[in-house]
């Protein structure tokens, strides 16, 4: 008898810390779909992932019905077109525009200035802390006194930011700022993000997070 | 149509990302008006539309400004829905392949590209963004026999949104050919591609918004020149 996730014919390809796959993992979740969740070893890639992404070798891939969806905002745009239940984006052109908007904005920006913000030393570090303070800022403005970025109910933006709320932790302390008192807004909806199931299931403790940019860290000689 | 609602554009002449936006709208059939930028300087109309990049183009529709070229093409074609062909398919796998041919295009085909065209001309970089550029586009030709089913373009019978991100920039690549003396849309390697090149510059929505080429080598040694000196200061 073939279980719930075999009947929905859907295989999460990931990595337990990447932000990106928990966006899949929660937008799986806000739609109540089964899935079955591989991990994956990123120095050791298996073949499954080598032939589902072969362009980028890359986490995280959706396979539904035995095809396969990468680029982690483009798999969430699918689900969300694929499962209608607990619409992730707007219905109105122009707020789906906006939703589309800043979520690009996350990719652009966070990760990459993250990176830069434990990575390097010196001059650069600080140009990086400073950007970060910024984008949270830009985030903030965004959310404004909504609950959440898409208003009433949890949406597209949400699902692409909150895996980056493990993060603060590690840019806060290699940063030396609080997002508590740079943002305080965005730090209040990190807080109700968490306390989503979606999210609290999907979205690893921020000091796992800190452990494991510590152990990259040694691996670059950064230590 | 005109008395109904206002739609501006902010663009440059020359930028394949406002071109994007354009064939768009011309695939809808919908007037706009054009505002186009000066090299160097941002409008206050610009930097109070898009204050987060100040980067052409924006749509303005309505007073609301949409950013991003992608992102405004998708705008279109949802506002527009009735009118002309879809840009985006109506399968969500097919939309899925569709967004990510079109975040390839711009993650990794568009910045080997710029390279080429700003590098000076003894850089060594140019060689290896050229070899980029070439396997990029040998991947869009297996893209395009795949998806076109034996069609004219990646849309199928009508330009879609795949066409849209790659040809805005087959100006750029020609340009790029002559400035660096590299060949990158060669016949014989691209055959496929080559022929959706010479289709998609002469469909109906986007001929005469094809920049000569030789006009682009111009704007592209003014940008060339303005980043030597920017380096040097």
């Amino acid at each position: 008898m073939a279980t719930a996730a075999e009947k929905e014919g859907v295989v999460l390809l990931d990595f337990w810390v990447s932000p990106f796959g928990q966006r899949c993992r929660i937008a799986l979740a806000e739609k109540g779909v089964e899935y079955e969740y591989k991990e994956e070893n990123l120095s050791d890639k298996s073949p499954l992932l080598l032939k589902m992404n072969p362009i980028h070798k890359k986490i995280p891939v959706l396979i539904h019905h035995g095809k396969p969806i990468c680029e982690s905002l483009v798999i969430v745009q699918y689900i969300d077109e694929v499962w209608s239940n607990n619409p992730l984006l707007p219905s109105d052109p122009y707020e789906r525009a906006k939703a589309r908007f800043w979520a690009d904005f996350v990719d652009k920006k966070v990760y990459e200035c993250g990176t830069r913000l434990w990575k390097l030393k010196g001059e650069a570090h600080e140009e990086a802390r400073k950007d970060m303070i910024e984008i949270l800022k830009l985030l903030e403005g965004e959310l404004g006194d909504k609950k959440y970025f898409g208003g009433e109910t949890f949406g597209f933006v949400d699902v692409a930011v909150a895996p980056f709320t493990a993060w603060f932790y590690t840019y806060e302390t290699c940063g030396k700022f609080s997002v508590d008192e740079e943002c305080p807004k965005l730090a209040a909806w990190a807080k109700r993000c968490k306390e989503r199931e979606s999210v609290s299931k999907s979205v690893h403790d921020p000091h796992k997070v800190y452990e494991f940019v510590g152990k990259l860290k040694k691996k670059f000689g950064l230590e | 149509m005109a008395g109904d609602q206002e739609l501006k554009l902010l663009g440059l002449w020359g930028s394949p990302f406002v071109m994007r936006a354009r064939i768009a709208l011309n695939l809808k059939g919908v007037g706009y008006e054009f505002l186009e930028e000066v090299l160097g300087t941002k409008s206050e109309l610009l930097l109070k539309s898009n204050p987060v990049y100040k980067k052409i183009p924006v749509l303005i529709h309505n007073g609301k400004p949409i950013c991003e070229s992608m992102i405004i093409v998708q705008y279109i074609d949802e506002v527009w829905a009735t009118a002309g062909p879809s840009i985006l398919p109506s399968d969500p796998y097919d939309r899925a392949i569709a967004r990510f041919w079109a975040v390839y295009i711009d993650d990794k085909l568009f910045p080997s590209l710029r390279k080429i065209v700003l590098a000076n001309a003894d850089d060594e970089e140019t060689a290896e963004a050229a070899d980029q550029v070439i396997a990029g586009l040998q991947l869009l030709e297996e893209a395009f026999e795949k998806f076109s089913k034996g069609k004219d373009f990646f849309g199928g019978e009508s330009v879609g949104c795949i066409d849209i991100a790659l040809g805005c920039y087959v100006g750029w690549i020609k340009a790029a050919e002559k400035m660096a003396g590299v060949k990158l849309l060669d016949k014989e390697k691209l055959p496929l591609l080559m022929g959706w090149a010479e289709r998609f510059c002469s469909a109906d929505a986007v001929k005469e918004l094809m920049p000569e080429v030789d006009k682009l080598v111009e704007l592209g040694k003014v940008l060339r020149a303005r980043l030597n000196a920017a380096a040097t200061k």
